[in-house]
């Protein structure tokens, strides 16, 4: 697989992300909300490296494909120019953020799920979610470092859910298999994971 | 000159006894506060809009108009001031009458806030979080002006030559934005030549660096210069490093966790705390300890001010009133030693 990241959203888990991301050597092209003008001087000195685009050239140019936005915008994701991606989902529902959002706030299933159901025709993988974003840049360590922290994975198949361990791990992060994406409810704010900055043994215990 | 502040949200105290200050003595404390800081020469203090059961300070301009009448030098600032649910011109007025009382010591820090109460309190709409900040910052800088207004937008009735009062001396009510880490409002604050205040909570300050180069930037791009860029972060100080980490950590946990429980966080560990403490975003321990951190982070942001939040969480008055003693006297002498002004 190509080392091409596509980031859906430039705010500051977009950011963190694409920083990380540039730095591991990936081809990042990043989106906002509005035109790629709009963020063009954000991400040249936030992210030097990286490409501001529309979402839809973002999605073409790379074959993974990370949400970072608002979870309460997920009604609005380009489904059809995610067909056949591998698409991470590293969205929180926050309501203070999202409003009161019955479907999202639904105890029953995860948000990833709900995710999924919105784009049948990609593959989705939750992963990058549970680290606050400021651990994400303090604790990114080369594979091997003593006290290397640990980052969650959860998805339906084996062979998305390793490309995604081959990114965290770029990243600077252990990836972590939790099983399938159902499973990554255990991931959301309110469960134990959340906001988990550490080790891949104590983040399995936290599970 | 480095300016050295103080921020306070009006955290409940715990009194002598040990007991839970009321509401009414909270914001009465922040007075004293703000007195002894003003008579130690602490430059500003900053206090906090917040609409929840643990902070007593609700009106911030409210509670500075008090301090405003007990104090000679001391500016005057809300950190921050949550525009986006509030009137534009109402904003102004309150400030502008702040600024009278005190003899022109009135500042602004205009904020999104990282909370969110006061939305549905003042029937605003979450989803218009981006616009209603946008709309009523664009309207402020124009009111800060202090000429007649023609202003027409979605977020409130139009202007149409408003004129607004009362007038300040000065012409001008020092105006910045507080910014938690969105680039957006990074670069508003630069179209707007409003100086940036940036609330820096967690993690190494460092990484903020790239954010005050965004703000340069951008400024360059819209052609302004603000004079100041600033940097809001917690602590406290004690005598020893031990007697500052065994105050300041249950009441901060306290703290914490409670906003971490609407929020879904876990309870903050010990683990967590020391990290923040020895590398992050809590300026805590001894004068020394506090100072050389303090000079570390400025070094690193190259910036000219600095707001210490104070007395986060249920900690002791007494503790408070030390803390700022040992601020003015010890630390800010000793940061400007360290920096070498």
């Amino acid at each position: 697989m190509s080392k091409s990241l596509a980031i859906l959203g430039a705010g500051k888990l977009g950011i963190t992300l694409g920083q990380l991301a540039t730095k591991a050597g990936y081809s990042v092209f990043i989106a906002g909300s509005g035109a790629p003008d709009k963020i063009a001087l954000t991400i040249k000195v936030l992210v030097p490296g990286a490409t501001a685009l529309t979402a839809e050239q973002a999605i073409e140019k790379s074959d993974i494909v990370i949400l970072a936005l608002p979870l309460g915008k997920y009604r609005s994701l380009p489904a059809a120019a995610l067909e056949g991606k591998l698409v991470i989902d590293a969205m929180n529902y926050w309501w203070e953020v999202d409003g009161q959002d019955n479907e999202l706030s639904n105890p029953s299933t995860s948000t990833s799920e709900l995710i999924q159901a919105c784009l049948p025709a990609s593959r989705v993988v939750k992963a990058l979610s549970h680290m606050g974003y400021h651990h994400l840049t303090d604790e990114a360590k080369p594979v091997g470092s003593a006290h290397r922290k640990a980052i969650a994975i959860a998805g339906d198949t084996k062979e998305d859910t390793d490309h995604v361990a081959t990114l965290v791990d770029d990243l600077g992060f252990d990836p972590v298999y939790i099983g399938n994406l159902a499973k990554g409810k255990a991931l959301e704010p309110g469960f134990p994971a959340f906001g988990a900055n550490v080790d891949a043994k104590t983040l399995r215990e936290l599970l | 000159m480095i300016r050295f502040g103080l921020d306070s949200f009006g955290d409940l105290p715990r009194n002598d006894k040990g007991k839970l200050m009321t509401h009414a003595e909270a914001i009465r404390q922040v007075i004293e506060e703000a007195v002894l800081a003003d008579t130690l020469g602490i430059d500003v203090i900053s206090l906090g809009e917040h609409h929840r059961e643990d902070f007593a300070i609700s009106s911030p301009e409210t509670v500075l108009a008090g301090i405003a009448t007990v104090t000679k030098n001391i500016k005057l600032a809300s950190g921050v001031t949550v525009l986006s649910s509030d009137d534009p011109v109402r904003v102004f007025e309150r400030f502008a009458t702040v600024d009278a009382l005190s003899n022109g010591r009135a500042q602004i820090i205009l904020g999104r806030g990282s909370f969110t109460e006061s939305f549905p309190l003042f029937g605003y709409d979450l989803q218009d979080y981006e616009i209603l900040f946008e709309e009523k910052v664009a309207l402020f800088a124009q009111i800060l002006k202090e000429k007649p207004v023609t202003w027409e937008g979605t977020t409130r009735a139009a202007l149409d030559n408003a004129d607004i009062f009362p007038k300040t001396e000065s012409g001008r009510i020092h105006t910045s934005i507080g910014v938690g880490g969105s680039p957006q409002s990074v670069i508003r604050a630069a179209r707007y030549n409003f100086p940036l205040m940036l609330a820096v909570i967690g993690g190494s300050p460092e990484r903020f660096a790239p954010y005050i180069e965004l703000y340069k930037e951008a400024a360059k791009e819209y052609g302004t210069s603000s004079d100041e860029i600033g940097i809001h972060s917690p602590g406290f100080i004690a005598e020893t490093d031990e007697e500052a980490v065994r105050i300041a950590w249950p009441a901060h946990k306290k703290n914490f966790d409670r906003i971490g429980k609407d929020r879904g966080w876990p309870p903050m560990t010990k683990e967590h705390f020391d990290q923040e403490v020895e590398h992050g975003s809590l300026y805590i321990g001894s004068p020394e300890t506090v100072a050389q951190k303090m000079a570390a982070t400025i070094k690193a942001l190259g910036v000219n001010r600095f707001d210490l939040v104070y007395g986060g969480g249920p900690m002791p008055a007494s503790a408070r009133l030390k803390m700022i003693e040992l601020y003015a006297t010890k630390v800010i002498p000793r940061v400007r030693e360290l920096i070498g002004e």
